[in-house]
């Protein structure tokens, strides 16, 4: 196989960990004025995460610095092109990442709720905008011959682009109710379950009609195969979730996301972000790579490190595997004013 | 301003912003790890104490660092991403492999560290936050290995049919010259950093203290940080003079600019200060220490340094005389004088005021001693402000001072800046960020003094095992 189609490959991965992952933590926090009744319910929601959020936001970070690495043209044109898009999905990172970590540092109920704010938007904009994003590439969108991004940021709102939010929105909702209810004991729990099971029929409806567009698009039988597989394991996450089995419900959206990323960039392939210009030039992972010594390095590092990565990151949910219920919040730690 | 100008700023402000943050993540991981180590083989509770005390101030510090490091991933592409397609084969290296080795392990372990106290045995607990510090270290190689290369460009070919520099041996990239004394200067200001906070923040405890326990507990916290501030200020000294040695060399410009020395002078003094317009006319007063220059940059207290003048005239030669028409005159290699000269001076100056104050400390700590006085107060509160104020200096000396180059001799900074990058988005973008940044920072800055108001907790009783799941989190959001 080409370098080229490794990394190509290898970036495709990068983002499977990220949506897998980080998908259930921003579903948390979108539904944490769901499913939680009290201020002790949001701790536990937020403490289901707690120890993973970051790690898996890396995922992220890794993907774009693995992609400036290996499609250096990707890169520049992909976030000079969705510009404002991208500082919007940075503005909710940055306030969400905080309020994680800040909202129980002091025990003030005005200086909770904001950060609640902060935690309910700062992952409901990205849910949104990464499906935004992802479909707009698939789409294409105007690059010229110089492979600079000619577009506005109105083009960027298209039906098929705001199908794609909507789609990975939804999936994200249900990923994060399947994953309070096998995180949780007690009421939410089943208040996260019994939401998990219409989420799924409304995602099913969202994400089968968006990834058929895909494939009536750019689909090609890889892709084709991979979208079937990943509506099937939405239905099996549905059918599991009813059966209260949520350990095979949450691995059922998993999958889905997976499948549906994997699907995607199937779809994109051998582009990495076709033009809709008529004389510009579409980017593809030969025009767009690095050099293949540059690809060589970076393979033999992947290579060495990433299941090394999995391993300890694995470990961590073993670690913290253990559900999350009232009882085991202990009483606000912070102090209660200010600093004068 | 135009688009480049506030790309500018806006790379400027959350950079500098993002490493008020940093330097105090990497020292602070160093001595919680120390300090846990210490509690492990001692059993000594007041270590435990610390670790727990510090490691809650470090959460509040390390969490703005990660959130403000991820514009730093992206900002490249959204406002430079000319220079990305000239450079991300190999800048975009170094970068990818930070975030595989250094932020996984980062982020990972300091879950576990916090969220594991009563889930993992304590040798492993105390690996955790030890792998924490080690993630911080592998990032901080990396990264200063690829702005090394922006500072002296190695490893690279010159592909004229793509226009991109194209890394064709990685090991010189990883081993360039500056980043071998970059590294050890910068992590050792970390430590310095890290190490007056530690000071600060149980300098003031250790003075309003109203129990010998409480003396027992934050005085070895002082003189552990004070002896840590001391031995790196000297290593900051030594590795800042071979890379003073390596910069004459390899960007003459900057160590003239340092000076504002106009022509090559051999010996060369070094002024301690200035009062002038620095723009090569007859100062009108300075304090001069004969032959300082000269040996910060050639190691023997006659060497030549060559001046501005001699050094705009090679440049032309060299690199022709378009070094981006917006910013600088034709053939103009300069960077801005008075800028370079003073962070040059503040670095140097604040870093060595933090060092004489930890001398101070140790002194008046000295056989048990608890110093008293408004004097301790002000070395509380100034101790921690200096390094951060000097790192801040030093970098925009070293960043400021590779102007008008983005990479020295290959790209200028106009002609990295992204094309399509329009006045409108670039403000929306600067005005955004600096808008956040600036709330966080109040919002930080606040929290970070009511913890540290607080002090270092009681230990909570010890839970009987039989409790088992039921048991409250040791630790929870």
């Amino acid at each position: 196989m080409e370098l080229t189609t490794v990394w190509f490959s290898l970036i495709a991965v990068l983002w499977i960990g990220y949506f897998t992952l980080e998908g259930f933590d921003f579903g948390v926090g979108m539904l944490l004025p769901v499913l939680a009744r009290d201020d002790t319910e949001r701790r536990v929601m937020i403490n289901t995460i707690g120890p993973v959020w970051d790690g898996n936001e890396v995922w992220l970070l890794v993907a774009g610095g693995a992609t400036f690495a290996a499609f250096p043209e990707w890169y520049a044109t992909l976030f000079s092109g969705f510009y404002l898009p991208l500082l919007l999905i940075l503005v909710a990172l940055i306030v969400r990442g905080l309020a994680f970590e800040y909202r129980a540092k002091r025990d003030d109920d005005r200086w909770r709720r904001r950060w609640d704010l902060a935690i309910i938007v700062g992952s409901f904009v990205p849910a949104l905008l990464w499906g935004v994003a992802f479909a707009n590439i698939l789409r294409g969108v105007p690059i010229d011959a110089d492979l600079e991004y000619a577009g506005g940021f109105f083009e960027l709102l298209n039906p098929y682009a705001l199908l794609g939010g909507l789609t990975t929105l939804g999936l994200f909702v249900t990923h994060g109710a399947l994953f309070v209810a096998l995180k949780t004991d007690g009421e939410i729990r089943h208040r996260a379950r019994g939401l998990a099971i219409p989420a799924v029929g409304v995602t099913a409806v969202l994400a089968v009609a968006f990834l058929a567009w895909t494939q009536q698009q750019t689909g090609t039988v890889g892709s084709a195969v991979a979208f079937v597989a990943a509506a099937l394991a939405l239905v099996g996450a549905g059918l599991a979730a009813r059966a209260a089995r949520e350990g095979w419900a949450f691995l059922g959206t998993f999958v889905t996301i997976a499948l549906a990323v994997a699907g995607l960039f199937l779809a994109l392939f051998p582009d990495v972000m076709p033009t809709t210009l008529a004389g510009g030039t579409s980017l593809t992972t030969t025009n767009a790579a690095a050099t293949s010594y540059t690809l060589g390095i970076m393979t033999v590092v992947a290579v060495v490190f990433t299941p090394l990565v999995l391993a300890y990151q694995a470990w961590t949910y073993w670690v913290f595997r253990k559900r999350i219920a009232v009882h085991h919040i202990p009483a606000a730690p912070a102090p209660a004013t200010a600093a004068r | 301003m135009d688009p480049t100008d506030i790309a500018r700023w806006q790379f400027a402000i959350t950079t500098v912003y993002h490493f008020l943050f940093v330097p105090i993540t990497i020292g602070l991981s160093a001595v919680i790890a120390g300090y846990e180590i210490a509690w492990l083989r001692t059993g000594n509770e007041r270590w435990l104490r610390l670790t727990k005390f510090l490691g809650k101030l470090f959460l509040i510090n390390f969490a703005i660092g990660v959130v403000t490091g991820i514009v730093q991933e992206f900002q490249f592409g959204m406002n430079w991403s000319d220079y990305s397609r000239f450079v991300g084969d190999v800048f975009g290296a170094p970068l990818a492999v930070e975030g595989l080795l250094a932020f996984f392990l980062e982020s990972t372990f300091l879950g576990l560290w916090i969220f594991g106290w009563d889930r993992l045995p304590a040798k492993l607990h105390a690996a955790c936050i030890v792998l924490v510090h080690v993630g911080t270290l592998f990032s901080s190689y990396f990264i200063l290995a690829a702005n090394s290369w922006m500072q002296h460009p190695v490893g690279y070919e010159y592909n004229p049919t793509t226009g991109r520099a194209e890394m064709n041996d990685f090991a010189a990239v990883m081993f360039n010259k500056v980043q071998l004394v970059t590294f050890p200067h910068v992590v050792l200001s970390a430590y310095m950093t890290g190490a007056a906070f530690v000071v600060g923040v149980a300098l003031w405890h250790l003075r309003r203290a109203r129990t010998d326990a409480d003396r027992a507990l934050y005085r070895p916290a002082v003189r552990t940080g004070a002896w840590i501030v001391l031995v790196a200020a000297l290593g900051i000294v030594v590795s800042g003079d071979v890379q003073g040695k390596v910069m004459t060399e390899v960007q003459p410009m900057k160590m003239a600019a340092a000076e504002g020395l106009y022509e090559t002078e051999a010996p060369a003094d070094f002024s301690v200060f200035q009062l002038g317009t620095l723009d090569g006319d007859e100062e009108t007063f300075s304090v001069k220490v004969p032959g300082l220059l000269s040996f910060l940059a050639t190691g023997t207290p006659n060497g030549e340094v060559e001046g501005i003048n001699e050094l705009r005239e090679r440049y032309q030669e060299e690199y022709g005389a378009d070094p981006g028409a917006a910013y600088y005159s034709p053939g103009d290699y300069t960077p801005v004088i008075p800028l370079t000269y003073w962070t040059f001076r503040l670095m140097i100056g604040l870093g060595m005021a933090g060092a004489a104050i930890a001398v101070w400390v140790l002194w008046a700590t000295r056989a048990g001693r608890t110093p008293l006085g408004r004097a301790v107060l002000a070395a509380a509160v100034g101790l921690p402000l200096l390094p951060l104020l000097a790192n801040t200096s030093g970098w925009i000396f070293t960043e400021m001072g590779r102007q008008p180059w983005a990479v020295f001799g290959l790209m200028t900074t106009e002609h990295a800046v992204s094309p399509g990058l329009t006045t409108a988005e670039a403000w929306i973008s600067l005005l955004t960020l600096t808008a956040v940044y600036g709330v966080l920072a109040v919002v930080e800055v606040r929290l970070m003094l009511t913890w540290i108001r607080r002090g270092a907790d009681e230990l909570p009783p010890e839970v009987p095992d039989d409790a088992g799941d039921d048991r409250p989190l040791a630790f929870a959001y």
